[in-house]
């Protein structure tokens, strides 16, 4: 069995912001992270291993640096990692990107893969896109937002088939197929393991294999800024409401919940 | 003719008939070719009824399939497509309020965008009432494209993406709007990778307008597609200028619906599509009885850090039934394991649009701000002066919530 984990360097987007007076985003400062989600998608394939003697390849596609979300899958277990990486891959949009991974996936598997699993979405685009868009690429079927993943053994203890439970709006659904398959995980899926330091310390040394446009035989017109159908036209900071009456309850809470009453009651929100 | 979206090299061809019957749509045949090979026949695609599976390209074992070049760099004859679309979800009969929501959206892109264009309902589903059709032609739809066929009964990702892309390739809408549900979100993405055109996640503005084209400098009527990007710390606006449709995503609660016009008309248009087998089954659907659906709530009390532990959360749901609402959180409540996923609001939780929103102990991440843009009335608590809470709310109230809270609930009992 193989699994390939496709993971997202992102920047900790809780300290991402504009610059007002030039438009740009400000990225001095802000640490990259590996996308939570991603994390989880890797111990659920790390499980596989555990059980099915799975061989785990991650995937990133990012600039150099994005290496180290890779450094850390490896020491946490996965086999193989391996960085799509290169300036012709610049300004890619989710169909560019998903274009651009599914052949690496497909490279990397020498074929299909079992099962290729992502993060529900990456916390800096929140597009929630590449993931089915790779399925679509790769002609696998998707299945999107799993909390939980059972994978059945055949009469020779290799994984045969799986079940999983998908959150969706309605309720849990419960949803059965066979492999190869594309996933998409959510954070209950498996709660990540920590790296050992050994295994930290194997990672260093290990060889990340990069792959370019010319390793991926990728069509130049569909890689890149080139090959993404949205263009990004204006940023801007988000309006911001301007605050209403504030009232000071420190000292005395009880006026302040009177206040609260009041204003609810003039409002007409009590009954 | 259309050319076909693949190419059988007759040379390779060896007439041995796999692809035939790999082929789920009838869009291959064998045909005579004396000489051609051993068995003097070779396979015939038929364009029309081709889907583009590249069934046939794996099932090849000479290899003599290949995938055609798609035009790469746009949609070939941006003028054909005109419509305006609305995929409306449908789970046991019902709409989803998002649908009607962007169909109120559709029809102010309508009157935008001009020129004859159509705003379009999609409707899939099995047994599909007639009440659930007439109610998306009373919310604005000038036509509704129902499939209506039992594969359909059930959410199956794969075959969802293969009937709305078919009839994206059949009917050429110029623009196609999903609700950012985990219906719309999952497969939706997909359709657009199939389609090959852009999707944009998430809108929080749209609007049609005459745009220059940056790469050819022709006068276009583009949608233009706002979203909050980098965890809502900055807003974007995004345009697909070169392909078609121009796709986008939007969350429930962001645009407000119209009321019904019952008086409204419009085209019912069943369409019966040859759909592909589901990849995957559905067991069940396990409902848990205890979630409950925050966006559906006009007033929504809701706690965050602040509330220091779960049980302290019982102060919160008091306050709700004396207010006539429900209880909601911040995503530092459902990190902290006080609160299920389903009552956190944000831009990983859900977007609201209560009439009130009274939150304590929350300080108001722009995440968690971008959820509750669409209330009517913020009103906070918290012991920060400074929490940019403050910085929306309508009416703000600097304190301790543990006095706060119990004081206001004696408030409102008397």
């Amino acid at each position: 069995m193989h699994v390939v984990v496709c993971v997202k360097q992102v920047p900790d987007t809780t300290n991402v912001r504009i610059n007002p007076e030039t438009n740009t985003l400000m990225r001095e400062g802000v640490e990259s992270i590996v996308n939570p989600f991603d994390e989880f998608a890797l111990e659920q394939a790390l499980e596989l291993k555990d059980r099915f003697g799975a061989r785990v390849s991650v995937v990133s596609m990012g600039p150099p640096q994005a290496k180290a979300v890779l450094r850390d899958a490896l020491a946490r277990g996965a086999d193989d990692a391996h960085l799509i990486s290169s300036r012709a891959f610049g300004g890619a949009d989710t169909l560019a990107t998903s274009y651009t991974i599914a052949l690496a996936v497909k490279k990397i598997c020498g074929g299909a893969p079992d099962l290729v699993l992502f993060g529900k979405q990456a916390i800096d685009g929140d597009t929630a896109q590449v993931g089915p868009g790779v399925s679509e690429f790769l002609d696998v079927p998707l299945v999107t937002y799993v909390k939980k993943l059972e994978v059945e053994a055949d009469a020779s203890g290799a994984a045969a088939s799986w079940r999983v439970v998908s959150a969706m709006d309605d309720g849990d659904h419960v949803v059965e197929g066979a492999f190869p398959a594309v996933m998409t995980v959510l954070k209950e899926a498996a709660p990540p393991r920590f790296a050992p330091l050994a295994g930290a310390m194997k990672a260093a040394r290990e060889q990340i294999e990069v792959l370019d446009e010319k390793a991926l035989a990728a069509d130049p017109a569909k890689i890149g800024l080139g090959g993404s159908p949205t263009k990004v036209v204006t940023i801007f900071p988000p309006p911001v409401k301007g605050g209403g009456e504030k009232f000071d309850a420190r000292t005395d809470a009880a006026r302040g919940a009177r206040a609260i009453a009041e204003f609810l009651a003039k409002k007409g929100l009590v009954k | 003719m259309a050319d076909a979206p693949i190419i059988i090299d007759p040379k390779l061809c060896k007439g041995c008939g796999k692809c035939v019957k790999e082929c789920g749509f009838g869009a291959l045949k064998m045909v005579e070719a004396p000489g051609a090979n051993k068995v003097g026949k070779i396979a015939e695609v038929d364009p029309s009824a081709c889907r583009a599976c590249s069934a046939c390209v794996k099932s090849c074992p000479f290899k003599a399939i290949t995938e055609a070049k798609r035009e790469v760099q746009g949609t070939a004859d941006l003028d054909s497509y005109k419509d305006i679309w609305v995929f409306a979800e449908e789970t046991g009969g019902r709409i989803a309020e998002v649908a009607y929501e962007l169909l109120a959206k559709g029809l102010e892109l309508k009157a935008q965008r001009g020129g004859g264009a159509r705003l379009a309902a999609v409707l899939l589903g099995h047994r599909l009432p007639d009440e659930a059709k007439e109610s998306l032609i009373a919310a604005g739809a000038d036509v509704v494209y129902v499939v209506d066929d039992p594969a359909l009964a059930d959410y199956e990702a794969n075959v969802y993406v293969d009937a709305v892309s078919q009839l994206i390739l059949k009917h050429r809408p110029e623009v196609v709007l999903a609700g950012a549900t985990a219906v719309g979100r999952a497969f939706f993405a997909r359709v657009a990778v199939k389609v090959r055109t852009g999707l944009t996640a998430d809108c929080t503005m749209l609007k049609v307008e005459e745009t220059k084209n940056k790469d050819t400098g022709v006068m276009q009527m583009l949608l233009h597609q706002t979203r909050p990007a980098f965890g809502g710390n900055i807003m974007a606006t995004i345009m697909t200028p070169n392909h078609r449709p121009q796709m986008a995503t939007v969350r429930p609660k962001v645009f407000k619906k119209a009321p019904p016009d019952p008086s409204r008309r419009g085209e019912v248009v069943l369409e019966a599509l040859r759909l592909i087998a589901a990849k995957t089954r559905l067991v069940e659907v396990v409902k848990d009885p205890g979630s409950v659906d925050i966006a559906a709530h006009d007033i929504l009390v809701s706690g965050g850090r602040g509330l220091k532990k779960a049980e302290n959360f019982e102060m919160l749901f008091r306050l709700a039934k004396l207010l006539g609402g429900e209880v909601a959180c911040s995503r530092a409540a459902v990190d902290a394991g006080w609160c299920p996923v389903s009552r956190q609001v944000g831009q990983t939780g859900k977007t609201v649009a209560p009439k009130l929103y009274l939150c304590f102990g929350i300080s108001g991440a722009i995440q968690h701000l971008e959820g509750i843009r669409g209330a009517d009335t913020i009103v906070a608590v918290n012991s920060d002066p400074n929490a940019p809470i403050f910085g929306v709310a309508d009416f703000g109230v600097v304190g301790d919530l543990f006095e706060v809270i119990p004081a206001l609930i004696a408030e409102l009992e008397s």
